[in-house]
C-alpha cells in the first residue's frame, strides 16, 4: 500500500534496531568482559569496548580451568556438552525414525497403544519427575556416565510425531512401485525413506542439539564428579555468591564459549533450524 | 507374455465396501485391454488386484496358468505405471529404471543394456542423470513407462497414466503408448476415466459402473452394441439420447406426446405393450421441417463446435440433443420433425437398463 | 489419514518400536508412577523406614503457606514474562513482516537468542544488573535507584523476567512472523480499499487473523516459563531473596534435593504433573489437527 510508506518503513527500521541491539547487548558486554582482566571488572570499571586480554583469558579457561570451584579446563567441559548434544540429538532421531517408521508402514495388535504411549511423553518434560527418575539412573549405575546424561532425555514424542507427520507426505505410490520393485520393509526404508527424510533428520538434529547442549537440571543432578560436568553447569558454578570470588571474566569468557555452538548452529542453519521448530512445535 | 484370468473376482473393504462385486474377465495374452468407468466404479480397484497391491476377497486371479492370489507384487513379473508417476525422487532417471533389476540380482551389463535400449525407444537418453523434479510432466511419463518396459514383463499394468497431463500431450502420450504397445507386444491392462483415451488404445474396452463389469467388448462394439443404458449414456459425447417409450406395433415405438419411432424389429426380442427406454445417439438424428413421421421436436438452443453443431430441444418431456456435421441441413426452425434410421435406434429393458438384443 | 500401502510383517514392527518404548517406559512411565507411590509416603530423617500416609504428604503440602507462594510467584512470573515476551515479538513481527530492505537479516539477527541456554541467559543478565559491579546497575543507581537483587525480592523477580523475556522473544518473533506470513495479502488489500487505516487494520483484520497463532503460543510460553526458565532462577538468584522467586518447579528441586523432603517433593511433582495435563488438554484441540488418530 502506498500510504505513509517512507514514515512507515522509517519506524520499522527504527523499531527492528532497537530490538536488534537490544538482543545482542548482553552478550556483547559479556564478550567485552571476556577481553579485560579481573581488576577493572571488580572495581566496576568495565569500558564499553574490548581490551587486550581476550587471548590470555580464552586460553586460560579453555585449557587451564579457573581457580574456583571448577578446576576443569572448560574444553573438558565442551566436550561433556558436545558428546551429550549429539548423543541426544543421533539417539532421538534413531529411536523415533525406527517407531514412526512402524506405526506408520504396519498394522498391528496395540499399535494405537503404542502410539499413545509414546504421544503422552509430549508435553512432560524431565522436570515433573526429576527425583524419580534420578533413582532409576542411579540404580542403573549410570550416575556420571554419558549414557546417564544422554538417555533418559532421549525419551520424548517429538521426533516420532514429526517422522510420522513426513511419512504420511510419501506418496502410497511409491511404497506400491517399491513392492512392484522387488523391495521389502528394509530395502523400502532404506533405498527410500531414509534418502527423502534427509531434510527432515537434519531439523530435527539442529533442533535437538540446541536442546541437549542446554540442557541445566538433568546434568546439575547427575553430575557428582567435575570432570563430567557440562559447560552450562560449569559457568554457573564458577559465580558465586560472594562477588569477591567470583572471577567474572572468566565466566564471560566461559558463557561465550557456552553459547558460541548452538547459536552458530542457528546462524549458519538457519533454514533448517526454522523449519525444524516450526515443525516440532508440539 | 501371457493372458490374465479372472474368476469371481470380489474385494470387500475393511469398512464393509464391496468395490468389486464378483468380476469374472479373460484378457488374452498380447491384449490391450481397457477398463472404463466413472470413478469410484472399481476399475484401479481391480488392477491393483492384479498387481498384488490389494488383496483379492474372494475368486481368483491367474496370470498364465499361475493363480497369483497370494503372490507378492515382485514375483507376479508384472510392471506399473502410475497416475502420479511414483518415481523414486532421490534417484537418477537411470536408477529409477535400474532399481528393480538390482533388486533382482540382474547383472549389471544386462541393466546398462536394458536401461539403454528402453531410454532410446522412449527418447529419455539425455535425461539419464537427471533427477525426476528436473523433468516436465511428459518426460515423468516417460521414465515411469521405461521403469515398466525394462522389467520386460509378462504384463503392463496402467493405472490412469495420462490423467496428470495437460491436454496435448496426453495426445501424444496415447499415440505413443499404443506405438510401444504394437512394437512389444505386451498384455497390457490400462485403467481410465477417459473414453476416448479407451476408445483410441483399446482392442477390449470392459466398462465397468459400481463394482460390476457392465460389458465387455471391441470399441466399435461398445459404442454400436452397448448393453445397458450405462454403456450406452457412458460411452459418446454428447451421450446418447434416452427417452422412455412403449412398443406400439412391430417395429414401432412411441414416445408420448412426441410421435413415434421406428426399429429394426429383427434386432430386438419384444412385444407390443412393453415399456422399453429408447436410445439414439446424437449423431443419428436427422431434422427435417415438415413431414409426417419421426418425433415432435422443439428447439431450444444451439452449441457451435465447428466440425458439428449441437443442437438442444425436446420431444415431449425428454430432452433431446441433436449432432448435425456442419454443412449439412439445419431447418432451423423452432419446431421441426426428428428422425433416426431404424437400425440407429436401441431399446433397453425398462425395468432392467439392459438391452433388448438377445444374447 | 491412515497409509494405503502398507507392510504385512507382525514381529518386526514391534522390534522397531521396542527402542523407544523400552526408554520410554524405563525413565518415563516408571519414574512417574514411583513419584506418585512415594507422594504417599513419609520417609524418616535417616532414610531407614518409611510409612504409608495416604494423603498426608499433600495436606501438609496444601497447608503450608510457602507453597501458596510459590504458585503465586509462579503465576506472576509466567503472566509477567508471557505478557512481555508475546507483545515484544509481536511488534517485532509486524515489523519484520513489512516489505523492506533487509527483512531476511533482521530476521537473523532476532532469532539466534533461542539457541542460548536459560543458565546462560541468567548468567549474561546478572552479569549487567550484579550490585556493585554491573554496568547497568551502575547507572541505575547514579539515577537513585537502590537497585539490589540480592536483597529486593522486586528487583530480583525483575531481573529473571527480563532475562527469560529475552531468551523467549526470539520463540515467539519467529511464529509471529510465519503467522503473519501467512495472512493473505488480498485480505489486507481488501481493508485497505475498505478504507481502514494500518493501524485499525492491524487491530481489525491481522491480530484476529493471527489467534491462532497466539493462543499456540500463550500455551507454549506458560509451558516455557513453568519449566525452562528453571536454569535462569538456579542462576540468577537460587530462588531468593527469601523464596520471593521460589517457582513451582524450583520448590521441588530444593525441597527435594536441599531439604531432603521426598516425599514432600513427590507430592508436588504430580499436583505439577496434573497441571501440564490440564494444559495439555487444553493445546490438544491444536494437536489435533495433526494427529488425526
Amino acid at each position: 500500500m502506498v500510504e505513509n510508506r517512507r514514515f512507515g518503513d522509517i519506524l520499522s527500521y527504527v523499531i527492528l534496531t532497537l530490538g536488534v541491539l537490544v538482543l545482542a547487548f548482553p552478550v556483547y558486554l559479556a564478550f567485552v568482559a571476556s577481553t579485560w582482566d579481573a581488576a577493572t571488572i571488580a572495581n566496576g570499571q568495565l569500558p564499553i569496548y574490548p581490551g587486550g586480554r581476550m587471548a590470555e583469558n580464552y586460553y586460560r579457561v579453555l585449557f587451564q580451568g579457573t581457580g574456583s570451584s571448577t578446576r576443569q579446563p572448560v574444553g573438558v567441559m565442551m566436550f561433556n556438552s558436545l558428546v551429550m548434544a549429539l548423543s541426544i540429538a543421533i539417539g532421538k532421531i534413531l529411536i523415533s525414525i525406527l517407531s514412526a517408521y512402524a506405526i506408520v508402514y504396519y498394522r498391528f495388535p496395540f499399535r494405537m497403544a503404542a502410539f499413545w504411549i509414546i504421544f503422552v511423553t509430549l508435553m512432560l518434560p524431565v522436570e515433573v519427575r526429576i527425583y524419580p527418575t534420578y533413582k532409576v539412573v542411579a540404580d542403573l549405575g549410570l550416575l556420571d556416565s554419558y549414557a546417564g546424561l544422554s538417555l533418559p532425555l532421549i525419551a520424548s514424542a517429538t521426533g516420532t510425531l514429526l517422522f510420522r507427520q513426513f511419512f504420511m507426505t510419501i506418496p502410497d505410490e511409491l511404497l506400491e512401485a517399491s513392492k512392484i520393485d522387488g523391495a521389502g520393509p528394509y530395502k523400502f526404508f532404506v533405498d527410500t525413506v531414509l534418502p527423502l527424510s534427509m531434510t527432515t533428520i537434519a531439523a530435527l538434529f539442529v533442533i535437538q542439539f540446541i536442546y541437549g547442549w542446554n540442557q541445566y537440571l538433568w546434568p546439575l543432578l547427575i553430575t557428582t564428579k567435575d570432570n563430567m560436568q557440562t559447560i552450562v553447569i560449569g559457568i554457573k558454578k564458577m559465580i558465586t555468591t560472594s562477588d569477591a570470588l567470583t572471577e567474572w571474566q572468566l565466566a564471560m569468557t566461559t558463557a561465550v564459549l557456552a553459547l558460541l555452538p548452538p547459536v552458530a548452529v542457528v546462524i549458519v542453519m538457519q533454514r533448517l533450524f526454522v523449519r525444524g521448530l516450526v515443525e516440532t512445535e508440539k | 507374455m501371457a493372458s490374465v484370468t479372472l474368476d469371481t473376482v470380489r474385494k470387500v473393504y475393511l469398512g464393509g465396501v464391496e468395490a468389486v462385486k464378483g468380476a469374472s474377465l479373460s484378457i488374452p495374452d498380447g491384449s490391450f485391454t481397457v477398463l472404463l468407468g466413472p470413478s469410484g466404479c472399481g476399475k484401479s480397484t481391480l488392477l491393483r488386484m492384479i498387481a498384488g497391491l490389494e488383496t483379492v476377497t474372494s475368486g481368483t486371479i491367474r496370470i498364465g496358468d499361475r493363480v497369483v492370489n497370494d503372490i507378492e507384487p515382485s514375483e507376479r513379473d508384472i510392471a506399473m505405471v502410475f497416475q502420479n508417476y511414483a518415481l523414486y525422487p532421490h534417484m537418477s532417471v537411470y536408477d529409477n529404471m535400474a532399481y528393480g533389476l538390482r533388486n533382482r540380482g540382474m547383472a549389471k551389463d544386462e541393466i546398462e543394456r536394458r536401461v539403454a535400449e528402453a531410454s532410446r525407444m522412449l527418447a529419455i537418453e539425455e535425461f539419464l542423470t537427471r533427477k525426476p523434479r528436473a523433468l516436465s510432466g511428459g518426460q515423468r511419463q516417460r521414465v515411469a513407462m521405461g521403469r515398466a518396459v525394462v522389467r520386460d514383463p509378462q504384463v503392463f499394468l496402467f493405472d490412469e497414466p495420462l490423467s496428470n497431463l495437460d491436454a496435448k500431450l496426453r495426445v501424444q502420450m496415447r499415440l505413443e503408448i499404443r506405438r510401444l504397445h504394437q512394437r512389444l507386444k505386451a498384455t497390457s491392462v490400462f485403467v481410465t476415466h477417459d473414453q476416448v483415451e479407451a476408445m483410441t488404445l483399446a482392442d477390449t474396452v470392459v466398462v465397468m459402473s459400481k463394482g460390476e463389469i457392465q460389458q465387455v467388448g471391441s470399441p466399435t462394439d461398445v459404442y454400436r452394441k452397448p448393453t445397458t443404458t450405462f454403456v450406452a449414456s457412458f460411452i459418446g459425447s454428447p451421450a446418447m439420447n434416452l427417452m422412455p417409450g412403449r412398443v406400439v406395433g412391430r417395429g414401432m415405438v412411441e414416445i408420448a406426446n412426441a410421435g413415434t419411432l421406428a426399429f429394426d424389429a429383427g434386432q430386438f426380442m419384444v412385444g407390443e405393450g412393453d415399456q422399453v427406454e429408447v436410445g439414439v445417439r446424437p449423431e443419428d438424428w436427422a431434422l427435417f421441417t415438415s413431414g409426417e413421421g419421426g418425433l415432435a421436436f422443439r428447439r431450444e438452443f444451439v452449441e457451435e463446435l465447428g466440425a458439428t453443431r449441437l443442437v438442444h430441444g425436446s420431444a415431449g418431456a425428454a430432452p433431446i440433443v441433436v449432432a448435425i456435421p456442419s454443412g449439412a441441413n439445419d431447418p432451423e426452425t423452432r419446431d421441426a420433425r426428428l428422425v433416426a434410421k431404424a437400425q440407429a435406434v436401441h431399446l433397453f429393458s425398462s425395468a432392467t437398463g439392459r438391452t433388448l438384443r438377445p444374447a | 489419514m491412515e497409509k494405503r500401502a502398507i507392510f504385512s510383517g507382525q514381529t518386526l514392527p514391534y522390534l522397531l518400536l521396542l527402542p523407544q518404548l523400552a526408554i520410554t517406559i524405563l525413565f518415563f512411565y516408571w519414574p512417574a508412577s514411583q513419584a506418585v507411590w512415594q507422594s504417599f509416603l513419609i520417609e524418616d530423617a535417616f532414610g531407614t523406614s518409611t510409612q504409608f500416609v495416604w494423603f498426608e504428604n499433600y495436606q501438609s503440602l496444601l497447608g503450608n503457606p510457602e507453597y501458596y507462594k510459590a504458585m503465586s510467584v509462579t503465576a506472576l512470573f509466567s503472566t509477567l514474562v508471557t505478557v512481555f515476551s508475546l507483545s515484544i515479538a509481536l511488534l517485532l513481527a509486524a515489523m519484520a513482516d513489512r516489505q523492506i530492505r533487509g527483512a531476511l537479516a533482521f530476521r537473523t539477527l532476532l532469532i539466534w537468542p533461542y539457541a542460548v541456554a536459560p543458565a546462560i541467559a541468567g548468567v549474561l543478565w546478572l552479569f549487567m544488573f550484579q550490585p556493585s559491579l554491573g554496568m547497568v546497575a551502575q547507572l541505575l543507581r547514579r539515577y537513585g535507584v537502590d537497585w539490589n537483587p540480592l536483597l529486593n525480592g522486586n528487583h530480583a523477580m525483575t531481573l529473571v523476567v527480563m532475562a527469560a523475556v529475552w531468551k523467549q522473544v526470539s520463540y515467539n518473533f519467529l511464529f509471529f512472523l510465519a503467522g503473519l506470513a501467512a495472512i493473505p495479502r488480498s485480505v489486507i488489500e481488501a481493508a485497505a480499499i475498505d478504507g481502514a487505516r494500518p493501524w485499525r487494520r492491524f487491530w481489525t483484520i491481522v491480530f484476529p487473523l493471527l489467534s491462532p497463532t497466539t493462543f499456540f503460543l500463550l500455551v507454549v510460553n506458560i509451558t516455557y516459563v513453568f519449566f525452562e526458565t528453571f536454569g535462569i532462577i538456579d542462576a540468577v538468584t537460587q530462588g531468593g531473596p527469601s523464596k520471593e522467586t521460589t517457582t513451582l518447579v524450583y520448590k521441588v528441586f530444593s525441597d527435594g534435593r536441599l531439604g531432603g523432603d521426598l516425599g514432600g517433593s513427590a507430592a508436588q511433582s504430580v499436583i505439577l504433573l496434573a497441571m501440564v495435563v490440564a494444559l495439555t488438554a487444553v493445546q490438544f484441540r491444536y494437536i489435533e489437527r495433526k494427529v488425526t488418530y
